[in-house]
């Protein structure tokens, strides 16, 4: 059960994610990648993180993505010119991705027996739901790390807002 | 039904609640167009539909066929993939929200919630998460029409919907920290007990939480005063202008599908759901159907008066600004909902 | 049952590709979605390992990966607005002010 709705969301991940290399006009690359991160919010679900499956789909798909939409949408992005592109990306960088993948790929494989197994649903400690689990780490240990991060955001809308700013 | 195993009949069952509950959300969208041109009527003096069937009551089915069987219009300069799923990803975006609304009292017909499509424990966020996608239905019909109308129509509503929806989903977060749970049916029965007096609205003080949310909503629904992105008088019809026949249905019934959503979840939050208005002042009555039925009636009943409200502020609000409009959600209901967070904090952390 | 290790190399693939559009795409916009594609792989791992150990810190990481990621993707953006203003394009061949 958990295999099927692995490897059918896998696979949307993976088109997606291809798709989003070979669309040349940026919105259907934009797309593509929202279908990457909502398969990826199932898989997040099937591993038990509900809360996180919900914040993929509000914060990244639904909000992030469409700013990205947006965006090309005022800007009125056309389709992508071909140019050469840098020779170094194509000569050292295409190799160098497959060797990592196929370094990762073997890692992973072989150490496959010591990594474990998943289980539908989760395997967090099931008396308290995974949302009270995470608000109660969240909000005592890692309280500082969480008000950095507050102030980050604050400081980010500063930035975008003084960025996009026309000039007087 | 002996010889079914537990999964089949539970398969069986979810299976025709869906259908079910698709086929009376459907329906409740066409009389909700209805309604609202009956009421409209009614308000600016005139009597609204009345020549199809009995008071028109057959008008939705008249519209339906109409549509159905316009011309299906392809201009030519559109982006066809994109055009054509917009409206797609508008109608299912919601449509699929209605699955976690708990229609009814928890009742179970062989291991079943008959009343609820799917109990899932972050419902609230589900809901969220699926109007936030939405937004996308709106955002491709317009860019990919290749019309100026269409691309400011579209663009007003993406920005309005992304900025409103901060306010929507902060106003709702008093109402979790009382009721401690993000599935919607523990948030229902957490203002069941004593009737009128422990809904969230009235006993739980979200009076202004309330408030934030039915002015997010209008704005989310792209709903007067808020229909800025189909503004007619500026922008001919908006992100829809290129549209005809079953497509244009599409965002048509998308819209008052989100209406009915966005009811549906005003009374879940903040009017206590299916649970009487009365608690238990009255007896219960009947046999265990009329038990059954009567949550059933409480909640379209409070459904109805969100879409009554809704028609009525249409019919008399007249429309916003943009600057307006923008100002209002960030500048105003923003801090507001923040305040209210945090007094609804204050009074838990006093009281326990 | 699935092994973690399929969810590790599903992430493994996703990060590659974004590498690989990273590298080959011109569009600026599209440059900084493959950025947005290899922090999601690499929460995958995140969550997966969460799931090994059975604790919720991989999961809040992630949490702050996606704050920290929405935060860049505004600033980010706005760049990109203030870019094209000056330069009317969004190509990064042409956007070569500083070069010699």
């Amino acid at each position: 059960m958990q295999l099927v709705l692995f490897l059918i969301f896998a696979v949307l991940c993976v088109a997606g994610a291809l798709n989003l290399l070979f669309q040349r006009h940026p919105i259907n690359s934009a797309l593509s990648l929202v279908v990457v991160m909502m398969s990826l919010a199932v898989i997040y679900w099937t591993l038990g993180a509900e809360f996180l499956a919900a914040a993929q789909v509000i914060v990244y798909a639904g909000a992030v993505m469409v700013l990205f939409v947006f965006v090309v949408m005022l800007l009125n992005a056309g389709e992508e010119e071909r140019t050469t592109g840098s020779r170094a990306a194509y000569i050292a960088g295409i190799p160098g991705v497959a060797a990592i993948l196929a370094l990762l790929t073997y890692m992973f494989m072989h150490e496959r027996a010591a990594l474990g197994y998943a289980t539908l649903g989760g395997s967090l400690n099931h008396t308290t739901s995974n949302i009270t689990e995470i608000s109660r780490v969240l909000f005592t240990e890692l309280l500082l790390p969480f008000e950095v991060t507050s102030i980050l955001i604050l400081v980010a809308i500063l930035g975008a807002v003084v960025l996009a700013r026309k000039e007087q | 039904m002996n010889h079914l195993t537990p999964f089949q009949t539970y398969f069986l069952i979810t299976l025709l609640k869906l259908v079910v509950v698709l086929v009376l959300t459907l329906t409740a969208v066409a009389y909700t167009v209805l309604l609202e041109r009956k009421v409209l009527g009614r308000i600016q003096n005139r009597w609204g539909p009345s020549r199809v069937g009995p008071f028109g009551l057959l008008q939705p089915l008249a519209d339906g066929i109409k549509l159905f069987l316009k011309e299906d219009l392809m201009p030519l300069a559109v982006e066809r993939p994109l055009f054509v799923l917009a409206p797609v990803i508008a109608l299912g975006c919601a449509l699929i929200s209605i699955a976690v609304v708990p229609f009814g009292a928890l009742t179970t017909v062989k291991g079943v919630d008959i009343f609820q499509v799917s109990d899932i424990n972050i419902g609230l966020l589900v809901v969220l998460g699926i109007t936030s996608i939405g937004v996308y239905g709106i955002a491709l019909s317009g860019w990919s029409s290749n019309n100026k109308y269409s691309l400011l129509g579209s663009l007003r509503a993406t920005a309005q919907m992304i900025s409103y929806e901060l306010a929507l989903g902060l106003s709702l977060v008093g109402c979790v920290m009382r009721s401690q749970s993000l599935r919607l049916r523990d948030i229902v029965d957490s203002q069941s007990a004593h009737g009128m007096r422990s809904w969230n609205v009235i006993g739980g003080l979200q009076i202004v939480g309330f408030f934030i949310y039915l002015m997010a909503a209008y704005a989310e629904t792209n709903r007067a005063p808020f229909d800025l992105p189909e503004a007619e008088s500026e922008l001919v019809a908006g992100y829809h202008t290129e549209y005809s026949s079953m497509k244009f249905a599409m965002f048509f019934m998308a819209e008052y599908a989100n209406m009915i959503t966005v009811a549906c979840v005003a009374t879940l939050l903040f009017f206590g759901g299916a649970s009487s208005p009365f608690g238990h002042l009255i007896p219960d009555f009947g046999g265990a159907i009329v038990q059954a039925v009567l949550p059933i009636f409480w909640f379209v009943f409070k459904v109805l008066c969100f879409l009554f409200l809704y028609i009525w502020v249409r019919g008399t609000l007249p429309r916003f600004r943009y600057d307006q409009l923008m100002s209002f959600g960030w500048k105003f209901l923003l801090p507001l909902a923040m305040a209210n967070i945090l007094v609804t904090a204050l009074v838990l952390a006093i009281h326990g | 049952m699935v092994p973690i290790a399929y969810y590790l190399i599903l992430a493994a693939v996703l990060f590659c590709i974004g590498i690989g559009s990273f590298l080959i795409k011109r569009n600026i916009i599209t440059i900084f979605m493959s950025i947005e594609l290899m922090l999601n792989a690499v929460n995958l791992t995140f969550v997966a390992f969460a799931h090994q150990w059975k604790l919720v810190h991989g999961q809040i990481f992630v949490f702050f990966v996606m704050v920290v990621a929405a935060a860049e993707a505004a600033v980010g953006l706005a760049i990109i607005i203030a870019i094209f203003r000056a330069r009317q394009t969004l190509n990064v061949d042409q956007i070569n002010l500083m070069k010699n």
